[in-house]
């Protein structure tokens, strides 16, 4: 798919996501659509995925280990046609199949069910080691967000899967510089992001996580050749595609009234 | 019962190429075997017991029998919520295998002692809780927990423990209790290594004129409720007994059980270790005698309870 077209799936699922936030007055709506480019190019791009066979053994899984943000897989999955749009509209809706943040196999095409923070990578890395011992080729993908690498879980696993050179797995990091109630990098020593996962025996690099058309290459990319398993640092903005959320960490838990989702939609082509 | 579970894991892993081991940098030549027949297929997973764990999540999500492996207490308290989301919230078959319960790393210090276990992972929701009482508990209770559809969690002892089912080997199934001997008076419940307890309790109240049966309660999560309805109506005293504290456990299990059925005539009185870290050296006898699980601590407390006489108590603070 070509990068404007790229760009046009992410205004849409951005737009979803505005909408399921001010609807269910949810919030997380920042940490969601700072990671819709990264889902976009999975979902769009080269990672062998297909609605059709959302549980096909020799898919490529993608994990969307901060679960906080899955609104944003919630319409990812929905505009690829994994299941209805009108889904969409009874997000966090009681009794309903989805939830705030994912459950197991809530809706087709979620791997995991993910929410505490630390857990995406260690299940990733035994789904990239089983498909070593069943002779299967499929790669996996985990999301992460930078608050969660501050989770000793996730470079346990980082250590595991470098020993035995899991070059199918990949991690991207969202990297957009806020977690909760604070700078993340502030928070926790977390630069220079790329040179730790080098250190752990990673191949890193370090790439603009609001360009799908470059993201999709790079997750085409993997195995990268080097023998090791692959980190992608995106570098991302929190709130990325509203002006007024951008980089305002309000909206961790804000959801917008009727008058900010209009001007939110108008800023995304859509009001 | 270490060495009958490496034993047996590798006998199963021959019979079936999805069962997979993962250990936390323990077991030192006691794997291998499995290590030399299956070496694709075994994973030391390094000092790092919550990834182990999800890795394991993530094994079973793909079609493998992963069985983790390491001491009791890093097994279980460590990586409780790697448990709880990754395999009881997925519904995953993953075998869980914590070897040292209760006191049997005594001399080790209460960072492996492993007496708040079967109270913290009978609480996940899809989790089976066995306790094997022998090494023949052991091979059976591991080749059913490996064609269980969830979750199961084994708790075993160390090594170079007695043989309690030395005749025919006994039927054996998740959430039935095996009876060893039969009493009129009262019935013992043990689980786990303490089932040797359990019947050298029964032999030395027998002596005193009490007939006491014993059964081996191996699965505390699901109870037994046919095997407790029937104990709780007949006998005047039931009793369980753990190696593990008596907060949460199996004796907390049946307490649970028997408060939501009133009026049974049958008495529970709950064996196991005082709410409390030891700080002192010594062996597992040694924390035994001083958490409240000595021979005498169960003969006494039985036989009282069967007179219904309070016999004084002894106090584990005077014979250290």
């Amino acid at each position: 798919m070509s990068a404007p077209a790229l760009e046009e799936r992410a205004r849409e699922v951005r737009s979803d996501v505005l909408r399921m936030s001010h609807r269910a007055r949810t919030p997380h709506l920042a940490s969601a659509l700072s990671c819709v480019d990264v889902l976009v190019a999975a979902y769009w791009g080269e990672l062998r995925l297909d609605p059709a066979r959302p549980l096909d053994e020799d898919r490529d899984r993608l994990i969307l280990s901060k679960g906080h943000a899955v609104s944003a897989l919630y319409a990812t999955l929905a505009r690829r046609g994994y299941f209805p749009l009108e889904w969409l509209g009874h997000f966090n809706e009681a009794g309903g199949r989805l939830p705030e943040q994912p459950s197991p196999g809530c809706v087709p095409g979620l791997e995991l069910a993910t929410g505490s923070l630390g857990h995406g990578l260690p299940m990733g890395l035994g789904m990239a080691l089983a498909a070593r011992l069943t002779g299967r080729t499929y790669r996996v993908c985990a999301v992460l967000s930078d608050g969660e690498c501050e989770e000793g879980s996730v470079w346990e696993a980082a250590l595991l899967a470098a020993a035995h050179r899991v070059e199918r797995l990949a991690v991207v990091v969202d990297f957009n510089r806020w977690q909760a109630t604070g700078r993340s990098p502030e928070v926790m020593a977390l630069d220079p992001l790329a040179d730790k996962w080098r250190a752990f025996g990673w191949s890193a690099c370090e790439v603009d996580g609001h360009d799908p058309g470059l993201l999709a290459r790079r997750l085409a990319a993997i195995p990268d050749g080097s023998g090791r398993p692959v980190a992608i640092v995106a570098h991302t903005v929190k709130g990325k595609g509203v002006s007024f959320m951008e980089d305002d960490n309000h909206w961790h838990y804000r959801s917008p009234d009727a008058a900010e989702l209009q001007a939110a939609l108008a800023e995304l082509g859509r009001g | 019962m270490r060495n009958a579970f490496a034993a047996e894991l590798t006998r199963l892993a021959g019979e079936d190429d999805r069962v997979v081991l993962l250990s936390g940098d323990i077991g030192n030549r006691l794997f291998d075997e499995f290590k030399g027949r299956y070496p694709r297929r075994f994973f030391n997973c390094g000092v790092a017991e919550a990834n182990m764990v999800g890795v394991a999540g993530g094994m079973a999500l793909s079609g493998l029998r992963p069985v983790t492996y390491t001491i009791n207490s890093f097994m279980t308290a460590r990586c409780l919520e790697q448990i709880r989301l990754d395999i009881c919230y997925h519904r995953s078959p993953v075998v869980i295998v914590g070897v040292g319960a209760g006191l049997c790393y005594a001399s080790l210090g209460a960072t492996h002692h492993s007496l708040e276990d079967i109270g913290t992972l009978r609480l996940l929701p899809h989790m089976t809780v066995v306790c094997p009482g022998d090494p023949v508990e052991v091979r059976l209770a591991l080749r059913a927990a490996l064609v269980h559809p969830g979750p199961v969690y084994l708790r075993l002892g160390k090594k170079g423990e007695p043989v309690v089912h030395a005749g025919a080997t006994p039927g054996f199934q998740m959430g039935r209790g095996i009876r060893l001997r039969d009493g009129r008076d009262a019935c013992i419940l043990g689980t786990g290594n303490v089932l040797p307890l359990a019947l050298e309790a029964a032999r030395a109240l027998e002596a005193r004129g009490v007939s006491v049966g014993v059964v081996s309660l191996h699965t505390v999560k699901p109870l037994d409720e046919g095997l407790l309805d029937e104990a709780f109506r007949g006998l005047k005293v039931v009793a369980t007994l753990e190696e593990h504290s008596l907060l949460g456990g199996l004796g907390g299990a049946v307490a649970e059980w028997l408060a939501d059925r009133p009026g049974l005539p049958g008495r529970l009185v709950r064996l196991g270790t005082a709410d409390t870290f030891l700080h002192e050296a010594g062996g597992q006898d040694h924390a035994r005698r001083r958490l409240g699980l000595a021979l005498e601590d169960v003969v006494d407390r039985i036989a009282e309870a069967v007179d219904g006489v309070a016999h004084p108590r002894r106090d584990p603070g005077r014979d250290r």
